[in-house]
């Protein structure tokens, strides 16, 4: 496969993806607060919120899967062109390498294990977590967390494309 | 309109029963385990040579290889026991939170690059 076709797919596709589970998971388990809805209107919005946790926890298992398993060697290559050489080659540049690299290749992988988890709480407590206050806001820091982990590798891997990209 | 938490008829794909937490706070405990165990072994490659080449199964991806799948299996293995181990009991979500969030921050702290960089032997 093309190396442009996987760079779209890591940063763009399943980037947008995630900014969009997060953002339905997030707005879905806010509206999910204790309050007066009918049960039709409990279903639907469990129905949407399952929907959007599902998404981002499948989006940043396909980040991080394809970032590690696909881009990363590309980057690591031992070779004058790649992106790790080019970092290395310039004090400028050098610490893009030792310290944003290095922390984003870890920390992303932090974000599919708190998203899948999250999911699951979602998926096993179905439209009763509207009584479960205390564990819908587990949810709720918990999937915050995965989406800032997310961020954090997102923002080091657009910073790091940005002066070595990979070709 | 009826009250979901007054009346408990939240309606559904679920029985209307009160599920045991049990299960939630093994998957939230879990998380926090999958994350300490990356911090770790991110450590432990940094300080080991040793460690680290017995990470490096896949040489394109050098020692990330064996960290993350470490990490996932170490994750999953322990989310399957203590799965089993509270499946039935309630439990006080808020200590499993904390518990979880103190394992987050510390596996986060292992993945930080000044922090184990600074367990590299010296050259």
């Amino acid at each position: 496969m093309d190396r442009a076709f996987w760079i779209l797919i890591h940063g763009s596709v399943l980037g947008t993806l995630i900014l969009l589970g997060f953002a339905g998971g997030l707005a879905g388990l806010i509206r999910l607060r204790p309050q007066k809805l009918s049960a039709a209107s409990v279903r639907g919005r469990v129905r949407a919120l399952r929907i959007a946790v599902v998404t981002m926890a499948v989006a940043v298992w396909g980040t991080v899967l394809t970032g590690t398993w696909i881009v990363y060697p590309w980057y690591r290559e031992a070779i004058p062109q790649s992106p790790r050489s080019i970092l290395l080659a310039s004090p400028a540049t050098e610490g893009l390498h030792h310290f944003g690299m290095e922390w984003k290749e870890h920390v992303a992988w932090i974000s599919p294990i708190l998203a899948t988890v999250v999911a699951f709480i979602v998926i096993y407590c179905g439209t009763s977590l509207i009584r479960h206050n205390r564990v819908r806001r587990t949810a709720l820091l918990l999937f915050s967390l995965a989406f800032l982990f997310a961020v954090v590798a997102g923002i080091v891997g657009t910073s790091i494309a940005h002066q070595a990209p990979v070709l | 309109m009826a009250s979901n938490v007054e009346t408990g008829a939240a309606g559904g794909d679920r029985p209307d029963t009160q599920e045991p937490e049990g299960p939630i706070a093994a998957a939230v405990i879990a998380a926090g385990v999958g994350a300490f165990a990356l911090g770790l072994l991110t450590t432990l490659s940094e300080m080991s040579k040793t460690i680290k080449d017995l990470l490096n199964f896949y040489d394109p991806v050098g020692s990330l290889a064996g960290k993350t799948v470490g990490a996932v299996v170490i994750w999953l293995v322990s989310w399957a026991l203590l799965h089993m181990a509270y499946r039935d009991k309630g439990f006080e979500t808020r200590k499993t939170l904390t518990l979880a969030l103190i394992l987050i921050a510390l596996g986060t702290l292992g993945t930080f690059p000044i922090f184990f960089q600074a367990f590299a032997p010296a050259e």
